[in-house]
């Protein structure tokens, strides 16, 4: 514990650097994944066509070998982000199925029923969608999209691997040069254990608190 | 047309006309988009035969189908370890002792959070100098076991939790007790609704092997930065190392879909409980483990 405590500084500016990979891939992911649901239920087949590609290969891709795509591989077309940046894209690229999918699933779960009263008293596309779809379709998205965070939260250690320093790195940098062992590691695995509990007990409160009472 | 039925009503003869509009307009969109990006190849002299010989010379593709087989290795010993780690998990934490309750969920939401990468570096780093120096494969696959058998024993667990109650209060009330219960009327139940989480839970198994490039086992993806090191084509290396990820998990999803198909078909109140209901939970159960 010595070792954290000496490095307190350390470890507090790398756990930030983790927040901020994870906000900023995350805030992507939502952006790419509600076009991409878009593009999955919109009427238009290419369209389809192109967001069931787009979900198929980011869900079944390993985060690593996306990482190294983006960090090693965009290079060689004159693509260049610092790491950070490549960092949050390949993560966003990433996590962005995993929303498409609950963004989808979220809207599928209103019963067809409700849409077709909100059509049958007359209410216009953007009216139903508004006042009756979106609404109930949000709520259900709190829980996978939750998740989705933490996923996301957690999978920022893989940015520790292509040499983004982050919480992970640090861990690996106090063990290396001051032989911190286990207690460092388990230090570390607590914040982002801390975070991941915090952020799962937010979800079910903000779920519970907008739900609709029938 | 398979459209959302939810959100559009059947298009008349204006909206028919607007949405074969937007097809043409987005095949046009997409198709610019794919010449952009080969371009953007051409441009960077990255078509370059030279770029993409390597994967045909002799010896090369057996390099890396020795890196895949050692990923097969690693991810099928994890199933082999973590499959029923994670289900006395889920026994334990439906328990009626206190203790062995207390004892799983604190097993659970340790290693469901904790990073993998972080734990690989424990086994990697931390633990040598300490005494315990694991043979290379075992640096990988034992943090992999350790943290999925937490999120297999979350699945197990939401597998028991989709029954009805009344099948655990029928087997109680019959006088059978909670061990019979659980052997002869809860888990023969569970194990049919979660075997397509389980296959699906392999994709997740697959990708976590890729992390063994940080302990240095020759998988599949430090196989290919041996490569790229060699033949400094990084983007064409690590195209061909996705895709063969992409294909394996797409075959594993797959099969996950056709068995939950056919299990599906096969329980008694089809009909109007679609599958899907019973997928979902657990999905959102699967929690950290989800993205990965």
């Amino acid at each position: 514990m010595n070792v954290v405590a000496g490095h307190f500084s350390d470890v507090l500016s790398a756990l930030l650097t983790t927040v901020e990979l994870a906000v900023l891939s995350f805030l992507g992911a939502m952006i790419v994944g509600t076009v991409v649901a878009i593009m999955r239920i919109s009427p238009v087949a290419p369209l389809r066509a192109a967001g069931l590609v787009y979900v198929e290969f980011f869900r079944n891709i390993p985060l690593l070998s996306l990482l190294f795509l983006v960090v090693f591989g965009l290079p060689d077309l004159n693509v260049t982000f610092s790491l950070f940046n490549s960092a949050v894209i390949g993560m966003a690229l990433f996590s962005g199925a995993f929303v498409c999918e609950s963004v989808r699933t979220g809207i599928n779960t209103v019963p067809i029923g409700q849409a077709e009263a909100a059509r049958a008293i007359g209410l216009t596309f953007t009216l139903s969608l508004r006042t009756v779809i979106l609404p109930q379709a949000f709520r259900s998205m709190i829980q996978p999209l939750v998740n989705v965070w933490i996923g996301t939260l957690i999978g920022t250690s893989l940015a520790a691997a292509v040499g983004v320093f982050e919480l992970t790195a640090e861990g690996q940098l106090l063990q290396l040069n001051y032989a911190g062992g286990l207690p460092v590691f388990a230090a570390i695995a607590l914040l982002y254990i801390a975070m991941a509990l915090l952020s799962g007990g937010a979800g079910g409160w903000l779920e519970r608190k907008v739900a609709i009472r029938r | 047309m398979t459209t959302n039925r939810v959100l559009f009503d059947e298009p008349g003869p204006r909206g028919l006309l607007r949405i074969r509009v937007a097809t043409v307009a987005s095949v046009l969109l997409l198709a610019l988009l794919v010449y952009l990006a080969l371009q953007r190849f051409g441009d960077n002299g990255q078509l370059a035969a030279a770029k993409w010989n390597p994967f045909l010379k002799p010896g090369i593709p057996t390099f890396l189908l020795h890196g895949l087989e050692n990923t097969l290795k690693v991810t099928g010993l994890s199933a082999v370890f973590a499959f029923p780690i994670g289900a006395v998990l889920a026994l334990l934490r439906l328990s009626e002792s206190r203790v062995s309750r207390w004892t799983a969920t604190t097993y659970i939401e340790f290693f469901r959070s904790t990073p993998l990468l972080l734990l690989i570096y424990v086994f990697f780093l931390a633990l040598p100098p300490l005494g315990l120096n694991l043979p290379t494969l075992w640096m990988v696959v034992v943090p992999i076991v350790l943290c999925n058998a937490a999120v297999l024993a979350e699945i197990f667990r939401a597998g028991v939790r989709a029954l009805p109650k009344g099948q655990g209060e029928a087997g109680l009330a019959v006088g059978l007790g909670h061990w019979q219960t659980m052997r002869f009327v809860i888990l023969p139940q569970a194990i049919r609704i979660i075997i397509p989480s389980l296959v699906t839970q392999l994709v997740s198994l697959l990708k976590d092997s890729t992390l063994g490039f940080a302990a240095s086992y020759p998988e599949l993806m430090k196989s290919a930065t041996n490569l790229t090191a060699r033949y400094h084509n990084f983007i064409q290396t690590y195209l061909v190392i996705a895709l063969i990820f992409v294909v394996i998990n797409l075959l594993l999803s797959y099969l996950a879909r056709v068995l939950d198909r056919r299990l599906s078909r096969g329980r008694r109140d089809k009909g109007d409980t679609p599958t899907e209901l019973v997928v979902l939970p657990m999905e959102t159960a699967l929690g950290g483990g989800l993205v990965r």
